[in-house]
């Protein structure tokens, strides 16, 4: 494409059918312990 | 729904629902919010003075091939994933354990008051912790990856308990075929060759607190005697840095009204050798001195794209950058959508467990009575509690639904919203305005690194 470049081709519809396993780091025991920011979690999967 | 925003040069488009991200030209910058909403022949119509009619034409026709591979204005179905998510049964799979109640430091903005949480000074004692362990085993279904904080006051006041509850945590991972990690968050005062040693060999992440330059580190975490801790604590962070090798840990900051210029801070921790850096705004009650006020916001936003900028500078000028907590984002891989929509799992598969084994949402909620959720031998009884903390997810709040930025935050800080709005289930604006800006640095950062 001339107009756009896609960065990633993620779907996170996908990431529904596999997904909630909750084997994931819980998001406070990270770095923050006040600001939630959750997009940074790794999946374990 | 989408999101577009300018980071550097880059013109950046996200397509919320599906969470592709795209960088567009100016073109397509400008037309594609009609694209979405009129007809082909409108638009081009619309725009047929202004731009020449190929270029239009091809840019139309680029946007509307993303609409229809699903990566632009792609609809929101998550919604229906609600149902089931509240019907989840109850696991605890993490606990941020209170094994002290005390602190070798005064840091004027503490939520725990210098330790006590507002209540008696006390350390954990191994039983408890030994219960709290049993209670995680017990509570954690089929869960394999367990985690538990050693939190405080100051965790390593308690040291010979945290090694006690580590060892037990092991004996009982054969048995139940679970896997503890630990963390500890530590202000360092305390740490020494052996406990630098253990504390490597053991923890899975450490959280090291500093705020940044030494003098302000020193105005807001003084020692009890009221002198600095920088030049207390610097050497010892840098010499557990340098023996941890390739192991997690953070150095992390708070920054509050008196220092909106955290970016400097940021970068005089990166300066001194530490390649991972958080700094948070502080949480506070607003007649604070130091809390941060409405018209701090603007300044800090600015700030979080002056420390970007100068990562990025650092990506491409020294072959290599620190990484800043919040500017973190995993944009091929990530959490799935239900672990989006949930957030922390504070109240529910999150708990803070005090000195004495009672059990509160998270450690933000320790010492507040109408919180408590039971303990650690009789488990989580105030249930009332427990179900309000499940239904906080990103479509229980209006703000969030309509928010660009929900699968990246999960709709925030229960205990924020609780502090500024006397309610779990709503949002603090301040933070969003700032989680919002941090997401775009972030990706915008990602974009112009993709080059």
């Amino acid at each position: 494409m001339k107009h756009v470049k896609t960065l990633n081709t993620k779907n996170l519809k996908n990431s529904a059918a596999k997904g909630g396993c909750g084997e994931c780091q819980t998001s406070c025991q990270s770095a923050c312990k006040t600001s939630c920011t959750v997009g940074n979690q790794a999946c374990e999967k | 729904m989408i999101h577009k925003f300018q980071f550097e040069d880059n013109n950046i488009l996200m397509d919320v629902h599906s969470g592709a991200i795209h960088i567009i030209d100016d073109i397509a910058y400008e037309i594609v919010e009609d694209v979405i909403a009129l007809p082909k022949a409108e638009v081009l119509a619309k725009y047929e003075g202004k731009y020449a009619k190929e270029e239009l034409e091809e840019a139309v026709e680029e946007l509307l091939t993303l609409k229809a591979e699903g990566m632009l204005d792609t609809e929101d179905t998550y919604k229906d994933l609600v149902p089931a998510f509240l019907n989840r049964e109850p696991v605890v799979k993490a606990l941020c354990l209170h094994v002290a109640h005390d602190c070798n430091l005064k840091c004027k903005y503490c939520f725990a008051g210098e330790g006590e949480y507002h209540g008696d000074r006390g350390m954990m004692s191994l039983e408890v912790g030994k219960a709290a362990i049993d209670f995680l085993a017990k509570n954690s279904a089929h869960r394999k990856n367990i985690e538990v904080d050693f939190f405080g006051g100051e965790p390593l006041m308690n040291f010979e308990v945290v090694k006690g509850v580590v060892d037990y945590a092991r004996s009982v991972e054969k048995e139940t075929g679970k896997n503890f990690r630990f963390t500890m968050t530590t202000n360092g005062v305390l740490l020494n060759d052996e406990i630098i040693d253990y504390l490597n060999e053991h923890m899975y992440n450490v959280v090291l607190s500093l705020d940044g330059r030494p003098e302000v580190n020193d105005h807001m975490r003084p020692t009890v005697n009221g002198k600095g801790s920088y030049d207390i604590i610097l050497p010892k962070f840098k010499k557990l840095v340098e023996k941890r090798g390739n192991k997690q840990y953070y150095i992390r900051g708070t920054f509050t009204h008196h220092n909106t210029d955290f970016a400097s801070d940021v970068l005089h921790m990166a300066d001194q050798g530490f390649a991972e850096v958080s700094a948070e705004p502080v949480v506070a009650p607003k007649e604070m001195d130091y809390a941060l006020q409405a018209d701090d916001i603007k300044v800090i936003c600015e700030e979080y794209e002056r420390l970007a900028k100068e990562m990025l500078r650092r990506h491409k000028e020294e072959n290599g950058c620190f990484n800043f907590f919040h500017f973190m984002v995993d944009l091929t891989g990530g959490p799935c959508v239900h672990k989006r929509l949930a957030g922390c799992g504070a109240g529910s598969e999150y708990l803070a467990a005090t000195p004495t084994g009672e059990l509160y949402p998270c450690h933000q909620f320790v010492g507040m009575p109408e919180f408590k959720m039971g303990d650690v031998w009789k488990g989580v009884e105030n249930i009332e509690q427990r179900k309000k903390f499940e239904k906080c997810n990103v479509y229980s709040k209006d703000e969030c639904t309509s928010c660009w930025a929900k699968f990246f935050c999960s709709g925030g800080c229960a205990a924020n919203s609780y502090n500024f709005n006397g309610d779990i289930n709503s949002v603090y604006e301040n933070g969003c305005d700032m989680q919002r800006k941090r997401l775009e640095c972030a990706i915008g950062l990602k974009a112009a690194l993709s080059e």
